[in-house]
């Protein structure tokens, strides 16, 4: 861990939803690493690096206070970073599907960077995933696209494409992070493949280094345990896809 | 091979380093876990009457030989806090930390733990960083004692009173507590700290202070130890930068009965107690000590 005041080297639009800002940091970290990110006139937010050289990166979607704070801002301005936390995926097995949903593929292209993989991208519409067609020719070996509305690539769900690709593909490791119901189903479709798979996970964090027990499913720190585990793991959590803890510790089903 | 069997008053515990308060222990399962780590007893996260939030973040960051938060108190509230404490209690014994305003809210919330199996109660009078409780009554003899009383009525398992290192009358507030009927004092919790970013010219934290704990506190806990132990004839607990079996020593030496750990969770992770464990073990055998009793304030002999 370490801590640092970074300077905001670029900010782009990533697509309609998103921003990416860039900054030079030599902190070490793997591909799903996270870092808390602050700035004077926000709360401090989780945020996973979508980039992970010297030059690092954050991409996120714009949907509250913070991420609009943090969108906002110019080249030249100043955020505190400290990380990174947690423990980043397992990226030794030899045939590796990635499958990102939504805002959930950004964490996952420093998986593509460090591995020559496969990978399905999947999102509401085009505005949404039409960046990641140029970064799939690029990076991965092949690439599928699809959205919910089926403005771009085949008109069906995450889920449903993983589905479809497995009929013709094999693979020994899947690796994902999206919203939890993606992972839930896309869980569940795997396990009934009886294939491996790795997830990014996400809950409400405070001190994001392991001690507070602020962000716990089940046994399990989402800060330090994960944020990536096991499909083995996470089928045993009794509050996957169920529920989650707020800010006050109270559990709150999702629907 | 020495026992680590301790006692403090009437409490048992089959190991000697309990979770602190606030360290991964607002729910159930991760309670559960700690025990399942090597922890002779978890105290359960401060919980109040009602639902809170807390400091909005940033609330912690890491300093150098240890780290600062400013939680502020976040808790599920009494009522939703039951569930937790009953899947907790039926793996082994949780003491149930609780912070009030009066001596009324401080009795209530005590009662309830005690409905919900807690093997004592453990009263935050230290928490350095929430207005209107913790160390802002903790400081106070009579109102400390007034507190203490009042629990002390309304429960039968043994009161513990976790007292400030902010104060300079620390011996003086625990003889309070001992005389209002206290059967542990807990000590220390964390000192009062603030962490500037140079490059914002602003504190870090949303709630400006906050309270500095890990290694870097450890020397001011053993003393604070060193000072009860001449002072009150209660069992101590001894807490502060407790990262192995060493560090451990010095707070049993000084003269606590039994020990909590915090930080050593971030920084050794969960499984700093089985290893503190081991190592009082081997040194017992080494040196000569029969069980962890037989070391207590040995250095004020």
């Amino acid at each position: 861990m370490t801590e640092s005041v970074v300077t905001v080297k670029g900010i782009e639009q990533t697509n309609a939803y998103s921003r990416t800002i860039r900054f030079d940091w030599d902190a070490e970290a793997s591909p799903g690493q996270f870092v808390m990110v602050w700035a004077p006139g926000m709360e401090e937010i989780p945020l996973s690096l979508s980039s992970v050289g010297d030059e690092k990166a954050i991409t996120f979607k714009v949907i509250g206070d913070d991420t609009r704070f943090l969108g906002d801002l110019k080249e030249g301005d100043r955020i505190r970073v400290r990380g990174p936390y947690g423990n980043g995926y397992d990226l030794s097995a030899e045939r590796i599907l990635v499958v990102g949903g939504g805002i959930g593929i950004a964490p996952l292209l420093p998986v593509l960077k460090a591995k020559r993989v496969d990978a399905v991208f999947a999102a509401r519409d085009a505005a949404e995933v039409s960046y990641a067609d140029p970064i799939g020719e690029e990076l991965c070996g092949k690439h599928w696209i699809c959205t919910d509305d089926g403005s771009m690539g085949e008109h069906c769900n995450a889920v449903q494409m993983v589905s479809k690709v497995l009929e013709t593909e094999g693979y020994d490791m899947v690796i994902a992070c999206g919203p939890e119901v993606m992972l839930f189903f896309l869980l569940k479709l795997l396990n009934e493949k009886g294939m491996r798979c790795q997830m990014s996970l996400e809950r409400y964090m405070k001190c994001g280094a392991g001690v507070c027990g602020a962000c716990m499913i089940d046994e399990h720190r989402v800060c330090r345990d994960g944020p990536v585990f096991t499909g083995e793991q996470i089928s045993r959590m009794t509050e996957f896809g169920t529920g989650c803890r707020d800010a006050c510790g109270t559990f709150v089903s999702f629907r | 091979m020495g026992s680590l069997r301790v006692s403090i008053g009437s409490v048992r515990l089959d190991r000697p380093g309990m979770v602190a308060s606030g360290i991964m222990d607002e729910t159930g399962a991760s309670m559960i876990r700690m025990l399942r780590s090597g922890a002779g007893a978890v105290v359960s996260k401060s919980v109040g009457s009602v639902p809170k939030p807390g400091h909005p973040n940033p609330n912690f960051t890491e300093t150098v030989g240890g780290c600062v938060n400013a939680m502020g108190l976040p808790n599920p509230g009494i009522d939703a806090f039951g569930e937790e404490m009953r899947t907790a209690v039926s793996e082994g014994p949780i003491v149930g930390s609780v912070f009030g305003a009066s001596p009324e809210e401080f009795a209530m919330l005590a009662d309830r733990m005690e409905d919900y199996g807690a093997c004592a109660v453990e009263l935050n009078l230290s928490c350095p960083h929430a207005q209107g409780y913790g160390m802002e009554l903790g400081t106070d003899p009579k109102v400390v004692a007034g507190i203490v009383s009042a629990v002390s009525d309304a429960v039968s398992v043994p009161v513990w009173v976790k007292l400030t290192p902010n104060t300079h009358i620390l011996t003086q507030i625990a003889s309070a507590a001992e005389s209002a009927g206290a059967d542990a004092i807990v000590a220390i919790n964390t000192l009062k700290a603030m962490v500037i970013v140079p490059e914002f010219a602003k504190p870090l934290m949303s709630n400006k202070t906050c309270g500095l704990s890990g290694r870097c506190i450890k020397p001011v806990g053993v003393r604070a130890v060193w000072d009860l132990h001449k002072a009150v004839s209660i069992p101590i607990v001894g807490v502060g930068g407790i990262e192995d079996h060493r560090d451990a020593l010095e707070y049993i030496m000084a003269g606590a009965s039994a020990f909590q750990v915090g930080t050593g969770v971030l920084t050794r992770g969960p499984e700093v107690f089985a290893d503190i464990n081991a190592g009082l073990e081997s040194f017992m055998e080494e040196h000569g000590y029969p069980d962890i009793r037989s070391m207590v304030g040995v250095a004020n002999d």
